[in-house]
């Protein structure tokens, strides 16, 4: 029985013999093995941490807004975040459809942020888009800022009334998620 | 000196455990413990046999829909189910609208504040509700249930070791008590509001006896509603209420079993290799 | 290292050799697992597992800290965050269940590896310190799994606290406040829960750190071996890398085999229903047991049903449950044999195969109910294992008469070792 081991250089023992490829062929495919075993192990430790089911299935909300005159806001939560909608005045209206587009930063018309027929309605996220606060104006008696619609106070960003950003840091116009009528008093967003 | 030591606790505790033991033995024997109701009279559940079974067991989904009927039509009026909500339905094959149906439509509707008033009230469910409690609170179900309180039926096929074959037996071993029982255990037999089951612990259920004949539910896909199948088929909605993930859990498991299987013989031969020539 | 043979690290990089002039720590890990660490060539299968427990307290640190990120440890929600784990969480369910089996799994690793000393005497010198680590890693495994059993706030959860806890409350004088002050009330709750929360995701570190003492003192005088002799030569010994990694890479695919088929085909097969009813402290589960793994000792402590003169049975069964793990510190000042391993120790070995039996009993009789014949039974069988450490040990180690021992660990696995001299270095192995 020959004792003798010698060793690789890498530390594996190779045996002199007819064998060795295919002996180095089944060790490199057990580690393989291994290592995709390992990796695929990462996949349940990792999405553990995305939404789970019940935050997912609260994904939409439905809103009624029979009770909100024009002029008036409110605030709603959806996917736990503050939700605008305000009830244009016509004033309000024409005040935002008077803005030439192109010299906006963020161009967008009052119709691109609203359902045809319903302009009035403006649904917007209540998350300034700059670093996330919630802009003021919505309640009654809080300022509105320089163009009428919303003001962030974090780091002075004014919103027009159509949620469109005018002056301060702020990069694009507060985001109008996905929301249709379901009736003339229900909104369902998302 | 550790030795003596250790001898002498050891012989201080073994020495007091054999004494316990004869003193224990000798009472075993002169008074033998007597037997009780539950040992003579207990029965073990009978079998069951489900489709979510064994390591490939699926849910029956058409089975779980059916459960699930009996569940609403009998079971629901007192036991509550709060860990499901009403979307989950979704996997048992309603679509969306028919959920948001179930929801809306759900004889107990959910606890809510007045928006205007701040008062307690109540509305129709959404499909993110869990099930409603039919009673407010533990007090009130037992005020309503002659004291004894309803089990939440969510995990109720875990949290009783005879599983699903358990709630099956116990649902159709309602029975008159045996004679023998009055004669040697009279204490035994069901007080008032009691009723005799063998397959419960204490032999003696508060509850009465819920599948109480045939035909008391119209099943929807007209299967035959006797109480044989309305006591199988809300066992198995029971086994998926308590377990929603089971099927999951099977399929991954042979995923991960074919795979180990594999990289463990591939392992073994790993091991061979390394070794050869090297005797030990 | 302690062999003269052992291999020593070489840097073959730049790279490699830079960060070994900085931070050694792949010398430090090629010495400790890796080649540089000279194995016994003739170690069997129960030597997988001590890398076995390794690997399982890793796999319980990954899926706890995991459920730590979506548990609420407060008495009102623990119970629903929990089936929140199981129900809505992305793979919760299989973390959950991996968590709750791979504390059993942990447990048997450990058992195994513990009577793998017992039977080989690897608790003798010059080994006693890893024997005493390993009993403190013991210890902390033990709290560790009473305080994460807690944590899901089922019935058996808030019952085997109250329990456990209560057995502080037999120490005579100081016992109830000691009690109070564990549970920071009168009975478990949000006090409780959070503690045992906070300690349990602390424990496991604590562990991890004794487990590096463990395997440090273990490289003092290196493993032991099935023969109980200790290295001689060169021949003797292999490489841990690649030898022993080879070995163990398979035995951790059998462990993982085992440990998925209970993951997901039984996964509750070790657990108890009554977990599964949320913690109430008005009504008592009719058969409180703790979870397997407890169930020797849980028999120990029931064993004791009549007071001595002044102490109380209930003190009695406290000290003896305490007594039966802390006897085992004693143990390599009571076994006194020259001879290590059991298999030169003819009566040693017939005393071995009681004690696995009793203590397999004494398992058995915990998990049983507390009435006759099972307390009687584990009254003998409590007694038998008092008397096997402290009585009998020490008396067979007297009368014994050992087999004679192989020469060296080559003569054992060869037949025959031509290294001539004991303990001289040979650089060349015999044909």
């Amino acid at each position: 029985m020959a004792e003798q081991v010698t060793m690789n250089q890498d530390g594996t023992a190779a045996i002199e013999s007819d064998g060795v490829r295919r002996r180095d062929f089944i060790n490199i495919a057990a580690v393989s093995f291994a290592g995709v075993g390992a990796a695929t192990v990462l996949i349940p430790l990792i999405t553990q941490m995305a939404p789970s089911k019940d935050v997912l299935a609260e994904a939409s909300t439905e809103v009624d807004v029979s009770a909100v005159a024009p002029g008036q806001t409110i605030k709603t939560i959806w996917r736990k975040q503050p939700v605008f909608i305000r009830n244009l005045t016509p004033a309000e209206v024409a005040d935002a459809e008077g803005v030439s587009v192109d010299g906006l930063r963020d161009p967008q018309s009052l119709q691109d942020r609203t359902v045809e027929g319903r302009t009035n309605w403006l649904v917007t996220l209540g998350v300034c888009t700059h670093l996330g606060c919630v802009p003021l104006g919505a309640a009654q008696g809080e300022v509105k800022g320089e163009f009428g619609g919303y003001f962030c106070p974090c780091h002075g960003s004014h919103y027009d009334t159509a949620g469109r950003i005018r002056k301060g840091p702020a990069p694009t116009n507060l985001l109008v998620p996905e929301f249709a009528f379901l009736s003339d008093t229900v909104i369902k967003i998302g | 000196m550790i030795r003596i030591g250790a001898f002498l606790v050891g012989l201080f505790f073994a020495g007091w455990l054999i004494v316990s033991f004869g003193v224990g033995a000798a009472a075993y024997i002169s008074e033998p413990p007597q037997e009780t109701a539950e040992h003579a009279f207990h029965e073990k559940p009978k079998a069951l046999t489900l489709a979510s079974d064994g390591p490939m067991g699926k849910f029956d989904r058409q089975q779980l829909q059916r459960g699930f009927q009996v569940y609403k039509e009998v079971c629901a009026a007192c036991h509550s189910m709060r860990l499901v909500s009403f979307r989950n339905l979704a996997e048992l094959g309603y679509n969306e609208d028919e959920v948001k149906a179930i929801a809306a439509n759900w004889p107990i509707q959910t606890p809510d504040i007045d928006p205007a008033t701040g008062e307690a009230t109540t509305r129709a469910s959404l499909p993110t509700d869990p099930f409603p409690s039919p009673h407010a609170n533990e007090t009130a179900a037992r005020a309503a249930n002659n004291n004894a309180l309803p089990p939440d039926l969510s995990l109720i096929t875990k949290a009783r070791s005879g599983g699903a074959p358990y709630i099956y037996s116990l649902l159709l071993g309602y029975q008159e008590p045996p004679a023998e029982l009055a004669q040697r255990f009279p204490d035994s037999m069901p007080g008032p509001g009691l009723n005799y089951n063998p397959y419960f612990a204490n032999l003696n259920i508060a509850m009465a006896n819920p599948l109480g004949s045939d035909g008391i539910v119209t099943y929807s896909d007209g299967t035959n509603a006797t109480r044989e199948q309305m006591a199988k088929d809300v066992s198995a909605f029971l086994v998926w209420t308590a377990e929603p993930t089971l099927e999951k859990r099977h399929q991954t498991g042979w995923a991960v079993l074919i795979f180990l299987i594999i990289a463990t013989g591939l392992g073994y031969m790993a091991y061979r290799n390394v070794w050869a020539g090297v005797k030990h | 290292m302690s062999f003269s043979w052992a291999k020593h690290y070489e840097p073959k990089s730049d790279l490699t050799k830079w960060l070994d002039d900085r931070l050694p720590l792949p010398r430090l890990v090629y010495g400790a697992i890796g080649a540089g660490y000279p194995v016994p060539r003739n170690l069997n299968y129960f030597w997988n597992f001590g890398v076995l427990a390794g690997v399982a307290l890793v796999m319980q640190i990954v899926t706890g800290i995991i459920m730590a990120m979506h548990y609420a440890p407060n008495a009102l929600v623990a119970f629903d965050s929990t089936e929140h784990i199981m129900r809505n969480v992305n793979w919760g369910w299989m973390l959950r269940y991996a968590h709750a089996n791979g504390a059993s799994f942990f447990f048997i690793v450990v058992y195994i590896h513990i009577f793998r000393g017992l039977y080989f005497s690897s608790y003798k010198a010059p080994r006693e310190m890893i024997w005493l680590l390993g009993l403190v890693i013991f210890l902390l495994m033990m709290a560790t799994a009473f305080m994460g059993y807690v944590l899901p706030w089922g019935q058996m959860s808030f019952w085997g606290a109250k329990v456990i806890t209560g057995l502080f409350g037999a120490i005579p004088l100081v016992g109830e406040p000691i009690q109070q002050w564990l549970l920071g009330g009168f009975a478990p709750d949000n006090a409780a829960l959070n503690r045992f929360f906070s300690l349990h995701y602390l424990l496991p570190f604590v562990t991890a750190g004794v487990i590096i003492l463990h395997i440090w003192a273990l490289h003092i005088p290196g493993s032991s071996n099935p023969t109980g002799v200790e290295v001689k030569s060169e021949s003797d010994t292999v490489p841990f890398h690649p030898y022993y990694t080879a070995k163990d890479g398979f035995g951790l695919g059998v462990f993982l085999i085992l440990f998925c088929a209970m993951l997901f085909f039984a996964p509750n097969f070790l657990g108890h229903a009554d977990n599964y009813i949320p913690a109430n402290p008005l009504s008592t589960p009719a058969h409180i047991v703790p979870e397997w793994y407890f169930w020797p000792f849980y028999a120990i402590l029931r064993a004791f049903t009549f007071d001595f003169f002044i102490v109380p049975a209930k003190l009695l069964g406290v000290l003896a449950m305490f007594a039966s793990i802390l006897l085992l510190f004693f143990l390599p000042w009571l076994d006194r044999s020259p001879v290590r391993s059991g298999n030169y120790r003819p009566l040693f070995k017939i005393f071995f195969v009681v004690l696995l039996l009793d203590v397999l009993l004494l398992g058995y009789l915990g998990g049983a109910p507390a009435e006759e014949p099972y307390v009687m039974l584990s009254q003998l069988a409590s007694a038998y294992y008092f008397a096997h450490f402290l009585i009998i040990l020490p008396i067979i180690s007297k009368i014994e008469k050992p087999k004679p021992l192989p020469f060296s660990i080559t003569e054992s696995v060869l037949g025959k070792d031509n290294t001539g001299i004991a303990g001289g270095p040979v650089l060349q192995p015999a044909e």
